[in-house]
């Protein structure tokens, strides 16, 4: 399988930490989205991805676009626990919700991050900032709950791919300006992501073993 | 005074403002705006070609030098840009990262450029590794007549020490520090150990506490393609970049008793003592009061 891939997106790293924890194997394909604005060359558009954006994933000739529907995917294909995707209809719909509210964070919390790091100067980052804390408190919130019911995950009992979809913008809010002082069940829940078996890191995002090399 | 900095050797000294390709497309009613020294900055390129530079609405001096964009701030440089050969040596790829943005100061981010010491821990698997984590002394050269800092033999082992590297080496390093907020290394380049790699950093203080650090290539290398290029180089920064923007304060403390940099490193030291005999105030913090 491969990844048109960029390293310092969250959207892609939600994609190779999905793929490590599952153990698949990826191809990863560079695309020169900063600084070459690879994604918005024709050829890009015409060939991978219409929208504009990463991640995109090419499985045995099977193209697709957005990583919360690449997350679905992987999980029914390759997921033989059936953990990460449940099947109940009740768990489907509330892991929905949490795939939905990442593409929120996406447009908040990663636009905030666009801008200081990557001179997006024509984000509106005051207005980012905020719409993400208040996507923070909500999830702050609901861990908080959750914490005191003793599950450290979003959903259930085991991580899912809510987990999965909402962790890399929340861990790299402090780029943009946004401070999680103030959110300690999600301080909490960084923490348990960060130590899941298997867990990758990316620039921005270190694991807690970084091991040593043979 | 539109820059809002009063030490001499900065105002005096060559700052980028960012590729020159940002220029390309802008002119005197639509110009790439930035900020430098907290002044707002507009350039343009004229019909001529020329480069046209404005802080806060006043002219400022401005100057095209391997592919960046730089301006001297009190319009009286101290020296001309630079040397930089390798940028127009046959055979050498030249490969512009562009900038990325972090919270921290223009010397805590030079000196972390010039550390070594942190190679096994922030670059883990790539530019270092545990348990091989000792820095092997080496010295620290001020060239007199350029005014510039060397540090010619350096060494550290490497499990992949770029994007073309299959295996781990033992590389080594050459460092340099040109002006406060440019600094370049020069590193084994994998597929021709006889020959070095070159990598530019050019920082660009917007303030004390904030900047973008642009960072060029000079490659040896000759089978990675640009992605594979730049995708490892905004991986390794991207390592950097969380590390920088936790160090307390952001600006550099310059001031007898300060901390003393943790995993002491000569050319870092070096490079603090530089700034200190330069006088160098902006992005310091030059007492314990003020710290
Ligand atoms: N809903 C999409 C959003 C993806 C997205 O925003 N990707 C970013 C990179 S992290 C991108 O390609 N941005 C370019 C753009 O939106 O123009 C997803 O989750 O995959
Ligand atoms: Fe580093």
């Amino acid at each position: 399988m491969k990844l048109y891939d960029y390293e310092l997106s969250g959207n892609c790293y939600k994609i190779r930490l999905f793929c490590a924890l599952l153990g698949l194997d990826i191809q990863r394909l560079p695309v020169n989205f900063y600084p070459g604005k690879e994604h918005k060359s024709e050829k890009f558009l015409a060939e991978i991805n219409p929208m504009g954006q990463l991640p995109v994933i090419d499985d045995d000739g099977f193209i697709l676009r957005d990583a919360q529907a690449i997350l679905v995917y992987l999980a029914e294909r390759y997921d033989r626990t059936g953990v990460w995707w449940p099947s109940s209809p009740e768990a489907r719909g509330l892991i929905q919700t949490w795939l939905s509210f990442s593409d929120d964070l996406t447009r908040t919390a990663s636009a905030a991050r666009l801008h200081d790091a990557l001179g997006y100067t024509e984000i509106d980052v005051h207005a980012a900032r905020k719409g993400a804390h208040k996507l923070l408190r909500y999830l702050d919130d609901h861990l908080a709950v959750r914490h005191f019911n003793g599950s450290p995950w979003l959903h259930g009992g085991s991580p899912s791919i809510a987990d999965i979809a909402c962790f890399p913008y929340v861990a790299l809010a402090p780029e943009g300006g946004i401070s999680l002082d103030e959110y300690p069940d999600i301080r909490q829940w960084i923490w348990d992501v960060r130590s899941l078996p298997r867990f990758v890191g990316m620039g921005g995002i270190m694991a807690i073993d970084i091991g040593q090399d043979n | 005074m539109t820059f809002k900095c009063t030490d001499a050797f900065t105002m005096n000294s060559w700052l980028t403002i960012g590729p020159v390709s940002r220029v390309s497309s802008a002119s005197k009613s639509a110009p790439y705006r930035t900020t430098l020294l907290e002044a707002n900055i507009a350039a343009w390129r004229e019909a001529d070609g020329q480069v046209t530079a404005e802080a806060d609405g006043a002219s400022a001096l401005v100057e095209s030098h391997y592919g960046y964009l730089w301006v001297c701030p009190s319009g009286r440089p101290a020296r001309p840009i630079f040397d930089f050969p390798e940028y127009a040596e046959a055979g050498r790829r030249i490969v512009d990262c562009d900038g990325i943005g972090v919270a921290v100061s223009h010397p805590r981010m030079i000196e972390n450029f010039l550390d070594m010491g942190h190679f096994p821990y922030v670059h883990a698997h790539y530019l270092g590794t545990i348990p091989n984590t000792e820095v092997v002394p080496y010295e620290v050269k001020h060239d007199e007549v350029a005014d510039e800092l060397w540090a010619d033999d350096c060494k550290f082992y490497q499990p992949k020490t770029s994007n073309s590297a299959t295996q781990g080496l033992q590389v080594e390093y050459k460092y340099r520090v040109m002006q406060s907020a440019s600094a370049m290394l020069y590193k084994t380049a994998f597929t021709r150990p006889d020959l070095m790699d070159a990598i530019g950093l050019f920082v660009q203080p917007h303030s004390e506490e904030h900047i973008t650090a642009y960072c060029l290539l000079a490659y040896i290398d000759d089978t990675s393609s640009i992605n594979d290029l730049l995708s490892f180089q905004h991986t390794i920064f991207g390592q950097d970049k969380p590390i920088l923007e936790n160090q307390i304060p952001r600006r550099m403390p310059l001031y007898p008793g300060a901390e003393i940099p943790t995993r002491c490193d000569a050319m870092s030291t070096a490079y603090r003592r530089w700034l200190l005999d330069k006088d160098v105030t902006y992005g310091t913090v030059r007492s314990a009061e003020a710290a």
